[in-house]
């Protein structure tokens, strides 16, 4: 069976899928984040195989330019969100998203 | 050969994300998203995208995966680990909703109408990709000079309030 652009795009959408039910799913903050990270690595996948296989026998590299600035900013986004997480865990002595109702009105 | 490669690392992909998604045990949970993120890098190799599989090894797998196993560490709970919250339900049928959304308009839609793209830098298949995206980024007509620029301030910032957020007050 060839694999062609639909296999990797509905890749994509599962692993997207998943990682949007951890995210909204799960109490644990870093839990969230490395859901996060998964639904940017599904992202990463579409962008690069549309960089492949929009135009046959060619490689437009403009999807794999988009797929490294969106590795730059989850690495931006990963260090900051932990940073966050450390803070909350020292000031409140949990993770858990659902205590974590400071700003609740 | 790349058939078999990609349902390999496909299995691979979904089994360790829905582990980091069911796994009570967080640290587990961390190990198996990196396991992801190298089957990741092997489907950038079978998308003829080199540079990226280096990257995703480099910066996921290495950098981030360590950045949690540290914050895992630092704010570990052992009794609770991971539960899943009151919207358990309602997330998983949200997330069902957008699956099958994607999927729908993925198979329904005809990907071949494109035959060219103008104004991009292209490149032939199953050649090393590095020198054609150094060309992408920073050439002077269709590249991405100034966005490269704001990614590195965007970094800047972002180390700058990491250290600021964690430092301590006293």
């Amino acid at each position: 069976m060839n694999v062609g652009l639909e296999h990797y795009l509905i890749l994509s959408a599962v692993l997207f899928s998943i990682g949007l039910y951890g995210a909204l799913a799960k109490r644990n903050a870093v839990v969230i984040l490395m859901c996060i990270e998964l639904m940017l690595n599904a992202v990463n996948i579409t962008m690069v195989a549309f960089s492949r296989y929009l135009v046959p026998d060619v490689v437009i590299l403009t999807g794999q330019v988009f797929a490294i600035f969106i590795m730059t900013v989850a690495a931006a986004e990963a260090a900051v969100g932990l940073a966050i997480i450390i803070a909350i865990y020292r000031s409140r002595n949990n993770v858990d998203v659902e205590q974590s109702d400071l700003m609740k009105g | 050969m790349i058939e078999l490669a990609f349902w390999v690392l496909t299995l691979v992909i979904i089994g360790a994300a829905v582990a980091v998604v069911l796994l009570r045990d967080i640290f587990r949970a961390a190990l198996l998203l990196i396991l992801c993120f190298f089957a990741v890098a092997g489907i950038y190799i079978t998308l003829n995208a080199d540079f990226l599989a280096a990257v995703q090894v480099l910066i996921y797998a290495g950098a981030i995966g360590i950045l949690l196993i540290f914050a895992i560490m630092l704010t570990r709970n052992l009794k609770e680990g991971s539960p899943f919250s009151k919207l358990n339900i309602p997330a998983l049928f949200i997330a069902l909703l957008v699956l099958a959304t994607i999927v729908g308009v993925v198979v329904s839609t005809d990907w071949t109408t494109v035959t060219e793209v103008p104004n991009a830098v292209t490149m032939p298949i199953d050649e090393s990709t590095t020198g054609y995206i150094a060309k992408a980024l920073f050439d002077s007509n269709e590249g991405f000079v100034l966005p490269f620029e704001i990614a590195s301030v965007l970094l800047l910032a972002a180390l700058i309030g990491a250290i600021v957020l964690v430092r301590d007050r006293s």
